[in-house]
């Protein structure tokens, strides 16, 4: 398609025109050839290859494919333009054909000498003259020149510069996704000062929202969503990598360092919380939950998905067509491949949500620096009483010399929590027996497999939970008593968590346990994971079979209906041995736990030889002590609520999934076929081929290796790919309009020397996004008018040469946005959770599980749509009908459709509903009661489309606005419902109806979510 | 192309009160042309396809593809085994064990005889289990496939696999490379619809109906089966339908005023997406509507008005191919009988009780109809269940991906046969192995679409529905 148009275009008419090899020859041999004489060995036929040209040159049997210069000598030539149909290439059964005319041009080629070129993507980046461009009245600045010389070349001339009106809007879209103020429009109308654009460009790139507009664009490359997809689809916390992306953008992070950061930040010397945050655009990746995966499979897609994502968001190029096979096309060898593999395939995570680490913001790291500052100088205080242990001494010794007196029998464990026993019903996941005991316990016999995950379910007695107790129990069944299944009674529990039978997943805040075995303290099984994990062994009673208590504690109440199912996940550690455990008890409470042992319990621990006592033993009775000792437990009990604080804190911060890499790298090998179960030879990281390469001198291949390399001022591939993006977006496409394949099969770039010179530029700007920007707004190419008239609209329909600006609909989050802003509803707030904006019932009648959608209120309910959860089994149907994808896999470039479902989200979805309300409403309370329908219609109009009406847009509103009245003079109780409330004092509900209904039909005119 | 009906539709859509404005006669004449324009061709979007003519000449209008989420046991179903009985409760042979991995099991378990007594049925002599009584008048209509089998063990991943040639999310649906290749003939509905029953929707979500790299518009549609079938359906509270009549009117009038301003063909499509939603929300109430059904119609399906089931599905599929759509997916979930809770002596039997009657009943129906001639009806799961049973109480099978059954009507399919088979401990295909990427190729063969031919430019590479595979099984063409 790209090559026909260039020729019809360009050389067509200049019969003179120099063949070229990239241009003219390559695409036809890549289209008809390749496949069986192109790079792939497994695949070449007749041991001939015509890509290389040594290769098509060389004599056999006293030929060539190629003679250079001699056509009718070359068996490429007698082959293709054979009559007999058994000869010809390429053959009948591939579907291919070529043209007379294409074998015409490989003729002439040949004739001329058959110069092979590379690949021109591959070719070094040059800066190009852009003297020989000659100076012309319209162009403002290189790309003009650029522009305009391919203009008149075809005989087009560029459109007119828009309208101030225009301008402002396109910007305001573009640069910020937003819509200006009237007076904001006006001001800028009239500006006459002769920078009064660049002013207004500077303001925008200024602003906080350009971070979010750009941003977005950024997240559907790193295929950000706020769950992990597949079936279960749970929710992840990603939003801090979410939120370092916007800031990333706002502080112009120059491409080069964000490009790091991301890929590598973790491995930076002294890395930040916040370098390893971004480390986060690969932790996108899916993780599939499911029952019955087998981890390595999915840690190698994984890994696959990153390999591909990164070919093809800095490269351009669809390294994953190496996958399987040698790349057909592109100089990509399957061991390539799995080269760039390697680099990706070390790092700790595994088809799990660890490794992650607390991304606390500014804010909440102050106050916990207060907090534990706080903490720090109370500990202080108990450390500075120098009669402690005297008082503790006879503290305990009282303790036991009432043992006597006490009657025995008391809930041991309980403390001052109540606690209610649940009856349980097990299921292995591994198939073991799982069976209830008389005294609501549950015994696992039978099968006994490594890694068993049990999912215990009892129905909830209480309607309030905040706490849970986990008894391991021992039991004769077990080995040496247990409570665990391991030879040695012991087990390990590597997560414990609770989902309810509405789909909520609980995780717990805190978990403390009567005994922990040394690094393997109970908080592993709370932590996600899945390499740490609870075991009771090293106990001062000897061995681990006894029975033990863990308490884990909710950060804040969770509320069920009564009876409510609750399913709990006892997951056991993976080890080579089974550990699991045997014999189990679950109680939940609606309060608190507070580690608060009875005299009795204290009596035993107290009976345990001092320098016997374990870790956890000691702090219970210190803790006792402390709390009954009068001097101290004023300060004990400052250092408790304090904690209390610094706890609840510490659970409200988010933990951000990142990359880290394992001390040892794994072994990396080719797949057979792509196949994961069949390696091939080991294999060593390492870029491709087909680019500059590591320096010998650069002994080590790590992940920072890559991502420098990717960035690095004589990689030709990154700052094309680049520029072209965000050329693509604020042009509509781009000049290489695969921007995802700059291969040999990818399109040639309409402005092939205007693309180098603005990579060139770029490395110039030292990767900066907003100079970059700033010089593509500034040119008078973008400030084009848009309309479809004149010549080009035949001589080039898709406007391949820029002869107007183009028309673009805007992306769903942006619609949702525009409709925000015109209506006045949109929050301020940038950054945090996802919100949950109010949505169509029925979303989840497709989906394998509810999705626990709490409608957000108060000014969540009014945020950017890019804040907008995304569950990627269920996305927001407004986003999706808007042609959002599902972020299971990178996307570089979003579609555009235009379909009845769009028209019916934006006439029906109750929240635009609400906005058209919202914009009426705007309008009656801004204009006075008594000015007259015209200039509330045009306010209304303008506050959507900036501009003023045409007088034929206002009188047919005027007229629209009319008739509903007449409507809803007579249907008074639906103008009550379509405009609910009071819209504005002093307005009837039939008028406030009519406003509204005039609003709905503003907010669906194809202009308003189109970028003029 | 271009229906009378179509024609009066929009003259009378433009006929209104505002338009009668000597002023505003330009708007109304561009815009009457643009609907009259708009609703012939692209703009409908899923109307006409990508391929001027189909690649050979079509068996099937349409396609209703019956999924059995979760993976129904062939061993209950449709596949006796004596031997397997016999050797119930006994080691599994290793020979069948090595080399393979499963979700599940771990290599010990017993082989599990099935609980069911078996009969030939039809003249054909189709095997069948008790479970099933209604499909013995099917026997004849028919083709039971025995040899089916696939290449991934997970619920999501196999599904995904099934519907788009790929255990990844991210490629597009077999419905919709049907659209994209060959259109939809329904007017006011989408070309690719999906419907769901049972307790909770397919493993895999909207990535087993998305469009992919496709464009868009090709995306199935999900239809919900109670209320609205379609977001959004329902004009906002206190706009009633000659109130949206108005409004779409209104809509549309500014848009055309806009298109004379610009001259952008965008905006012609923009009015042709108004138009059409706003006849949607008058069929698309109509469609779920079954009340006009006879009673022995509803009767045949055991469909009832208003309470939503697979048999109110089957009926609503029928309903929507009769209307042109082209391509209907229904999911029923919950095959996943790995014992205990989902055991095979209790939930089983209900699956088959839900979906039986109505699967039935929607060939006869069709048949009766004459619309089984042209409608490709597709039963079956994204892979069968073991041999073996797993160690759990009352019994279950794991997943297996080396055969299980399924079965196709009608569209072109030759009726009353069984194709392929497998050993005689169900273990391995003997004769006849059909990939899902032929059954793929199959189903588009049926459509006139040659599976190798009709692809898509991504990134690089040409996609196809099935990958580098896939053959077209002829032996089972009619």
């Amino acid at each position: 398609m790209a090559l026909v148009f260039v020729l019809t275009a360009c050389t067509a008419k200049a019969d003179d025109t120099p063949l070229s090899y990239g241009r003219d020859i390559r695409p036809l041999l890549a289209e008809n050839c390749f496949q069986c004489h192109g790079p792939d060995e497994a695949t070449r036929e007749a041991d001939l290859r015509l890509d290389l040209r040594d290769a098509a040159i060389a004599e056999r049997d006293d030929a060539a494919a190629i003679v250079p210069g001699d056509a009718e000598k070359s068996t490429l030539v007698e082959r293709i333009a054979s009559d007999d149909e058994y000869l010809r290439m390429p053959p009948a059964d591939t579907g291919k054909q070529l043209s007379a005319a294409q074998i015409e041009l490989i003729r002439k080629w040949i004739e001329s000498g058959a110069a092979y070129e590379r690949h021109w993507a591959f070719e070094p980046l040059r800066r190009p003259e852009f003297s020989i461009v000659k100076r012309d009245r319209w162009s403002r600045s290189v790309i003009d020149s650029f522009v305009s010389a391919r203009l008149a070349a075809a005989g087009l001339s560029p459109s007119a510069e828009a309208d101030r009106h225009t301008l402002i809007r396109r910007l305001y879209l573009d640069l910020v996704g937003l819509l200006p103020t009237i007076e904001e429009a006006d001001e800028f109308a009239g500006d006459q000062r002769p920078d009064a654009y660049e002013r207004l460009v500077d303001r925008l790139l200024a602003s906080p929202r350009f971070g979010e507009r750009w941003g977005r664009h950024w997240l559907d490359q790193a295929r950000y969503a706020d769950s992990h997809g597949y079936t279960n689809d749970n929710e992840r916390i990603m939003w801090p990598f979410r939120d370092w992306v916007i800031a990333a953008l706002n502080r112009d992070l120059p491409f080069d360092q964000f490009t790091i950061e991301q890929l590598a930040g973790d491995l930076l010397p002294k890395a930040t919380v916040d370098q390893k945050i971004a480390t986060g655009f690969h932790r996108n990746t899916l993780i599939n939950s499911e029952g019955g995966t087998k981890v390595d499979q999915f840690r190698d897609e994984q890994v696959k998905d990153r390999v591909d994502t990164t070919g093809g968001v800095w490269l351009g190029l669809t390294v994953g067509c190496a996958k399987c096979h040698t790349h057909k096309y592109d100089p990509i060898s399957q061991t390539e491949y799995y080269r760039f593999y390697a680099f990706f395939n070390s790092t700790a995570d595994s088809n799990s949500v660890p490794p992650t680490i607390p991304a606390p913001t500014a804010q909440q790291q102050a106050r916990l620096d207060a907090l534990n500052g706080r903490l720090a100088k109370l500990a202080d205080e108990l450390a500075a009483d120098e009669k402690r242990s005297e008082r503790q001494a006879a503290w305990e010794a009282e303790l036991l010399r009432r043992r006597h007196e006490r009657i025995a029998g008391e809930d041991a464990a309980g403390g001052n929590t109540s606690w209610t026993v649940l009856e349980l019903d097990g299921k292995s996941g591994s198939g073991a027996e799982i069976k209830s005991l008389e005294d609501r316990s549950v015994l696992v016999g039978g099968e006994n497999v490594a890694g068993d995950i049990y999912e215990v379910t009892a129905h909830s007695p209480l309607t309030t939970i905040r706490s849970v107790r986990l008894e391991v129990l021992t039991h004769d069944n077990l080995p040496n008593r247990g409570p665990g299944r391991a030879g040695n009674g012991n087990f390990v529990l590597t997560d414990f968590w609770f989902r309810t039978g509405d789909g909520r997943d609980l995780r717990f805040a805190k978990a403390q346990a009567d005994h922990s075995q040394p690094q393997y303290d109970v908080a592993g099984a709370v932590d996600e994971d899945l390499e740490t994990g609870w075991a009771i062994n090293g106990s001062p009673e000897g061995g681990p079979n006894h029975d033990r208590t863990a308490w884990f504690v909710l950060a804040t109440p969770l509320e069920v209906e009564d009876g409510h199912a609750l399913t709990f996940t006892v997951q056991h550690r993976a080890s080579p041995q089974p550990y699991n455990i045997g014999r189990l008890r679950l109680s939940i409470s609606d309060q608190e736990w507070r580690d608060a042992p009875s005299d009795d319990e204290l009596v035993r621990l107290v009976a345990v030889p001092r320098e016997e006592r374990a870790a956890a033993q000691r702090k219970r009775i210190d803790e006792a002590f402390l709390r009954s000792d009068a001097r101290l437990s004023p300060v004990f009990s400052a250092i408790e609520s304090v904690g209390k604080q610094r706890d609840k804190l510490t659970s409200q911060i988010a933990s951000a999934m990142v990359l880290r890499e394992l001390e040892k790298p794994r072994a990396t090998h080719l797949q057979k076929r792509g196949d994961f179960l069949q390696p091939g030879k080991e294999v060593l990281p390492d870029v491709l081929d087909a680019l500059p390469g590591f320096e010998p001198s650069e002994s080590t291949r790590s992940r920072l290796d890559l991502a420098r390399w990717l960035v690095r001022a004589d990689n030709p591939l990154s700052p094309r790919v680049r520029v072209n993006r965000l050329w693509m977006q604020l042009f509509g496409k781009g000049t290489v309009e695969t921007e995802n394949d700059f291969g040999t099969q990818g399109s040639l770039p309409t402005h092939a020397d205007l693309l180098d010179w603005l990579a060139a530029e770029q490395l110039h700007q030292a990767w900066s996004t907003k100079r970059m920007l700033r010089l593509l707004v500034a040119s008078s190419t973008y400030r084009q008018r848009s309309e479809v008239r004149g010549p080009g609209k035949s001589a080039d329909p898709q406007n391949r040469l820029l002869w107007r600006q183009n028309r673009i609909r805007v992306e769903g989050e942006i619609v949702r946005d525009l409709a925000l802003s015109a209506s006045g509803l949109l929050a301020d707030k940038i950054g945090g959770p996802s919100v949950f904006p109010p949505q169509p019932s029925g979303v989840y009648a497709f989906t394998q599980r509810a999705k626990n959608w709490r409608t957000s209120t108060g000014e969540d309910r009014y945020r950017r749509g890019l804040y907008t959860f995304f569950y990627r089994s269920a996305p927001y149907p407004m986003l999706t009908t808007f042609d959002a994808p599902n972020f299971n896999q990178t996307c570089t470039r979003r579609d555009r459709s235009n379909t009845p479902l769009q028209s019916l989200t934006v006439a029906n979805d109750a929240s635009l509903v609400e906005m058209a309300q919202a914009l009426a409403a705007r309008v009656l309370a801004e204009i006075a009661t008594e000015s007259s329908d015209a200039e509330k219609i045009t306010t209304m109009f303008r506050l959507c489309m900036v501009r003023p009406p045409s007088p034929g847009e206002a009188d047919f509103l005027a007229k629209f606005l009319h008739e509903q009245r007449a409507h809803f003079d007579v249907h008074g109780d639906a103008a009550g419902k379509l405009a609910p409330g009071k819209l504005s004092a002093g307005v009837s509900s039939v008028d406030a109806a009519a406003f509204v209904a005039t609003a709905r039909v503003v907010l669906n005119l194809d202009e308003f979510i189109t970028r003029e | 192309m271009n229906e009378p009906s179509d024609n009066l539709q929009l003259k009378r859509s433009t006929r209104r009160a505002f338009f009668g404005d000597a002023g505003l006669s330009v708007g109304s004449i561009a815009l009457a042309s643009l609907l009259a324009r708009s609703a012939r061709g692209a703009a409908a979007g899923h109307r006409g396809g990508i391929l001027a003519q189909p690649h050979h000449a079509a068996k099937a209008k349409s396609v209703i593809f019956l999924f059995m989420a979760g993976g129904p046991s062939q061993l209950e179903l449709f596949e006796d085994k004596p031997l397997l009985r016999e050797l119930s409760g006994q080691s599994t042979p290793t020979s069948f064990l090595e080399g393979r991995r499963f979700a599940f099991l771990k290599g010990n378990e017993k082989l599990l005889g099935p609980n069911h007594t078996f009969a030939r049925y039809g003249q054909s002599g189709a095997e069948l289990s008790d479970l099933l009584p209604h499909h013995r008048a099917i026997a004849d209509d028919v083709c039971f496939v025995k040899s089916m089998h696939t290449d991934v063990f997970n619920h999501g991943p196999a599904k995904i696999f099934m519907q788009t040639g790929s255990p990844q999310p991210g490629r597009p649906s077999m419905g919709s490379w049907a659209t994209y290749g060959i259109g939809s003939e329904a007017d006011d509905l989408p070309g690719f619809v999906v419907l769901q029953s049972g307790p909770r929707g397919p493993r895999g979500g909207s990535a087993l109906w998305s469009s992919g790299f496709l464009p868009t518009n090709h995306q199935g549609v999900p239809f919900r089966g109670s209320g609205d079938p379609i977001l959004n359906l329902q004009s906002p509270p206190g706009i009633d339908r000659e109130s949206q009549r108005a409004f779409t009117d209104a809509v549309n009038g500014l848009n055309a005023l806009r298109h004379e301003a610009v001259g952008d063909a965008e905006i012609e499509t923009r009015i042709a997406a108004y138009e059409m939603a706003y006849r949607m929300q008058l069929s698309a109430p109509e469609l779920m509507d079954i009340s006009d059904e006879s009673r022995q119609t509803l009767d045949l399906y055991g469909a009832a008005e208003g309470k939503p089931s697979f048999a109110n599905n089957a009926l609503l599929a029928r309903r929507l191919v009769e209307r042109g759509v082209r391509f209907v997916q229904l999911y029923h979930t919950n095959w996943d009988q790995h014992g205990g809770a989902e055991s095979l002596e209790k939930e089983l039997p209900r699956r088959c009780k839900e979906v039986d009657q109505a699967s039935a009943a929607l060939v006869l129906d069709l048949k009766r109809r004459g619309l089984l001639d042209d409608t490709l009806v597709v039963w079956g799961g994204e892979f069968g269940r073991t041999p073996m049973g797993e160690a759990r109480k009352p019994t279950g099978r794991d997943h297996h991906v080396d055969s299980f059954t399924m079965w196709l009507a009608g569209g072109g399919i030759r009726p009353g046969i069984t194709y392929g088979g497998t050993d005689e401990l169900g273990f391995s295909i003997t004769e006849n192995p059909v990939h899902v990427h032929d059954l793929q190729a199959t189903i588009l063969h049926l459509l006139g679409i040659d599976h190798e031919r009709l692809t898509f430019r991504f990134q690089g590479r040409d996609f196809r529905l099935t990958d580098v595979h896939g053959n077209v099984v002829r032996d089972i063409l009619a």
